[in-house]
């Protein structure tokens, strides 16, 4: 989504205490812009950046997409001689893939290729889950936030009865349904995939459509949507215009870590028997499917859990960074600058901006606006 | 109030009763209920037979309300009308439940314990230390904590940490090498997370080393792991550390009476060791509770005794010792069994369990059976810790980190009073409020969380349980399932709403 100049925002400018001057760098610039830098100025959301980045790459070149062939010479159901016990082959000094740089099962299938569809699919989960769950908590939360009311109760009410059913639960339900579904329609295994990725989505929106309702409750009470009513903006226009370009930030954080604990869910309930069936690969059915072999054949069973880490790890980290970039009221200190300026003021000088970025605990949760701060980490 | 808790209470019956209609109508068809029946060649009897037994032929909307009804059933008491219908295998599932509910519940209870407590304790230290070496070290460690998927970090475990440490049971020794390998990576640890000037951090590092190296040499040089003991020498060693440490963190050293009611405590302690022996031989849970009470009534009554300025802090100081040295004492009596708990005869020397909740035809005392518990429990313990550890040590670093901005805690500051007490009284407290809303949120979803852990541990609670009836689109099981972590959720969710008013006066309750 573009960033429009939102017209309440307040100068995005940081003054420097002691000596009031205003920093330059931040003179001229739109809201996009400014999230933009702030989001590359941090390392460790960067890195995560570059890193998923690679995951998604190599996954999906290796084995291409559909009709379109990789560069990968495996298939990841072609079976074969099982070398040397079927040991990984990659190395670093010198760096070379080898013949199955992961290794084999004991059918001589080549690991790399079936972590690779694994990779792709539960890729492929988590964004789908990210775009319904996206749509949906949206969707529902800013029209209850906006219009109150009637729409509202309903809508809430119907937030709860979903959120009251544990995500695992409700998940695994929804699993076993996607699954017996395919298999009636006699569907491409495939569309068990999408399906997941579908229902899953449909399972999680409920925390997001939480938070969004909370920022369209604050946000429609604000004088410059009173300024756009009074000069007749219809409702579409003040929440298409004016709020949502707000809470775009909330959103894309929320969505960010939601698909991280996606990714989790799907992975174990693919594990469990209730995600992705064969012969179609997920990270989770590889690890269901090797841990017995864990004693002989160890590989089989760390490769794809690092990936499952390593993706679920680097979207925290990025949503973690996106949070730093779009609250600047909940900026991190920077202690470099700090040290530069080269006095120590206060043991605690950075505590009133660095409270953490959106782990901001819900203080109204007395009321019944309870604003659970979380995307459903019971995923797991 | 009242008012405002009535219609909490009806609304939470109202989201129950619809969620638990939208949970039966999709067990109901998420699939075929005799897909396992259609190869069997008794399928001519066994097919009808299951569609009388639960009803198939009448449509799910309809079985729902016949499941309501019976489920309205346990609502009155004593009349012994309580049915959330059967099994597919023709069990009752209230009694299914019965059994998998205790277990679930004991496992998630000693989970959440540990995980506040750790999370917590994670979350100030780096908030109080905020962008050093330390705070860096566990946002990391949180953030790969969020990141684990529990299924593969319990296959980890099992595979890894418990059978390579029955391994090592076998034959507990280390080569010299190793153990001063150990050592150095330990006082590194120690190094890397220790603040302050040059001169200490390396003070530290050393006393890590020393410390690693004293420890395990003492374990490996005793048979330890064999025969563990505490005895009086270690009750009394790890009583004083806890009472010191108790009296800083409560009343700061200068409070002299305060750490003089510890240490009475543990003396108190100590002389009771002997004759608590005897009452332990038949002993059961009751005399456990009792010794815990009795000790910390004795630390309460030794504080109040020992007086001065502030008789609480020293009563405060006193129970928390009380406590942990009733602990200790308990600990070593289960210690004693040890021996006679792995080499009986169907454990064989590899005590750490790796699957179900019990040793099957195990019989013992209550420390055997005690003892069995505690070797089941370990491994899926420490996986849900694990994972609900993360997000309570970065609430709590947030939590901790706002307060300590506040104008209340520089006033405290400005009035002179001592880091502990700005940090403990003013700080601390303050920082847990929001934490008690998010715990009683977060109970739920960990009951529902465990189902994945349960499962790789056949662990025979309600996990297994569930897994089991979805793959067999079992709804009345399901159900069971359901109505408990529900019920659960929603008293949780009531009770944080409620107790949040109290602890936090700004926030009011809409009466």
């Amino acid at each position: 989504m573009s960033q429009p100049q939102p017209i309440d925002v307040p100068q995005q400018v940081e003054q420097n205490p002691q000596t009031g001057e205003k920093p330059e760098d931040v003179r001229g610039k739109s809201q996009g812009q400014l999230v933009r830098q702030r989001f590359f100025g941090n390392t460790g959301a960067v890195v995560s950046l570059i890193v998923l980045l690679f995951i998604v790459v190599l996954s999906v070149t290796s084995l291409g997409v559909g009709p379109i062939p990789g560069w990968w010479k495996w298939n990841p159901d072609a079976t074969g001689t099982v070398l040397n016990g079927g040991r990984p082959t990659l190395s670093l000094l010198p760096p070379s893939l080898g013949e199955h740089p992961f290794g084999q099962d004991n059918l001589g299938r080549d690991l790399f290729a079936m972590a690779m569809q694994g990779t792709q699919y539960s890729l492929v989960v988590m964004i789908v889950v990210g775009i319904i769950a996206g749509l949906v908590g949206t969707v529902v939360g800013g029209l209850s936030g906006y219009f109150r009311g009637w729409t509202e109760a309903v809508l809430m009410r119907l937030t709860d009865v979903i959120i009251i059913i544990p995500l695992v639960i409700l998940a695994a339900l929804l699993g076993r349904l996607a699954i017996s579904w395919v298999r009636t329609h006699n569907l491409p295994t495939f569309a068990t995939v999408i399906a997941l990725g579908l229902l899953i989505g449909l399972a999680s929106w409920p925390p997001l459509a939480r938070l969004v309702r909370g920022e369209f409750l604050t946000l429609r009470e604000r004088e410059f949507v009173d300024a756009a009513r009074l000069a007749g903006a219809s409702s579409g226009r003040i929440i298409f215009k004016h709020i949502l370009p707000n809470t775009v930030g909330v959103i894309t954080v929320n969505i960010t870590l939601l698909m991280s604990s996606a990714i989790l869910l799907e992975t174990a309930l693919s594990y469990l028997g209730l995600g992705i069936q064969a012969p179609d690969w997920s990270l989770g059915r590889l690890i269901s499917e090797n841990q017995t072999a864990f004693a002989t054949r160890p590989w089989l069973f760390w490769w794809p859990g690092v990936f499952i880490v390593a993706i679920a790890l680097t979207i925290n980290f990025i949503g973690d960074g996106l949070r730093d970039a779009f609250d600047p009221r909940q900026r991190k200190f920077n202690p470099k600058r700090a040290r530069e300026t080269g006095e120590r003021t206060d043991q605690y000088p950075d505590a009133l901006t660095a409270s953490e970025p959106g782990t901001k605990p819900a203080v109204n949760a007395g009321a019944d606006t309870g604003t659970r701060g979380d995307t459903g980490r019971d995923g797991r | 109030m009242i008012s405002y808790i009535l219609r909490r209470l009806i609304t939470a019956v109202l989201i129950l009763l619809g969620a638990s209609f939208l949970v039966y109508l999709m067990t109901a068809v998420s699939g075929d209920p005799l897909w396992d029946l259609y190869g069997n060649p008794n399928a001519q009897q066994l097919i009808p037979a299951r569609v009388e037994a639960l009803n198939l032929d009448t449509p799910p909307v309809l079985r729902y309300f016949t499941w309501l009804g019976g489920a309205l059933g346990c609502l009155v008491p004593f009349a012994d009308t309580c049915s959330l219908g059967v099994s597919r295998e023709g069990q009752e599932v209230t009694s299914l439940l019965s059994f998998a509910m205790g277990q679930t519940i004991m496992l998630v209870t000693i989970g959440t314990i540990l995980a506040i407590v750790v999370g917590i304790t994670l979350g100030i230290v780096s908030a109080l230390r905020q962008y050093s070496g330390l705070d860096y070290g566990i946002t990391f460690l949180t953030f790969l904590c969020f990141s684990l998927p529990s299924f593969w970090l319990a296959v980890l475990l099992k595979e890894v940490a418990a059978i390579q440490f029955n391994d090592f049971l076998q034959n507990p020794s280390l080569s010299i090498g190793a153990l001063l390998a150990i050592s150095v990576v330990a006082g590194l640890i120690w190094f890397l997370v220790s603040f302050g000037r040059m001169r200490t951090r390396i003070l530290m590092g050393v006393l890590g080393f020393v410390v690693t190296f004293g420890i395990i040499y003492f374990v490996l040089a005793t048979n330890w792991l064999a025969h563990p003991f505490l005895g009086i020498p270690l009750i009394a060693l790890t009583g004083i550390l806890v009472a010191v440490t108790a009296t800083v963190l409560m009343a700061g050293l200068r409070n002299k009476r305060a750490l003089y009611a510890g240490l009475a405590t543990v003396v108190v302690g100590l002389v009771l060791y002997f004759p608590v022996q005897a009452l332990f031989v038949g002993g059961g849970l009751l005399t456990l509770l009792a010794l815990v009470v009795v000790m910390i009534l004795v630390g309460v009554g030794a504080g109040y005794v020992a007086g001065g300025y502030d008789r609480g802090q020293g009563a405060r100081v006193g129970g928390v010792t009380g406590f942990f040295v009733a602990l200790l004492i308990i600990l070593d009596r289960f210690m004693q069994s040890w021996p006679d708990y792995v080499n009986s005869g169907h454990i064989r020397g590899r005590p750490i369990a790796t699957a179900n909740s019990s040793t099957p035809g195990l019989s013992g005392d209550f420390w055997i059976t005690g003892l069995d518990r505690f070797t089941h429990l370990l491994l899926p313990t420490i996986c849900i810790t694990l994972l609900a550890l993360a997000s309570y040590s970065r609430y709590s670093r947030a939590s901790m980190l706002e307060i300590m901005g506040q104008d209340y805690v520089r006033t405290a500051r400005a009035k002179g009073l001592s880091e502990r007490t700005v940090v403990m009284r003013h700080a601390f407290r303050n920082a847990l409020i929001p934490l008690a809303t998010l715990v009683a949120y977060d109970i739920g979803g960990l009951i529902g969380g465990a189902i994945i852990t349960e499962s790789v541990f056949a662990f025979t609670g309600m996990g297994q349980l569930f897994i089991q009836s979805v793959r067999n689109v079992d709804p009345n099981p399901v159900m069971g399932v359901f109505l408990i972590t529900g019920i659960v959720a929603m008293v949780f969710n009531l009770i944080a709403d409620l107790v949040y008013s109290v602890l936090d006066p700004r926030v009011r309750v809409k009466a």
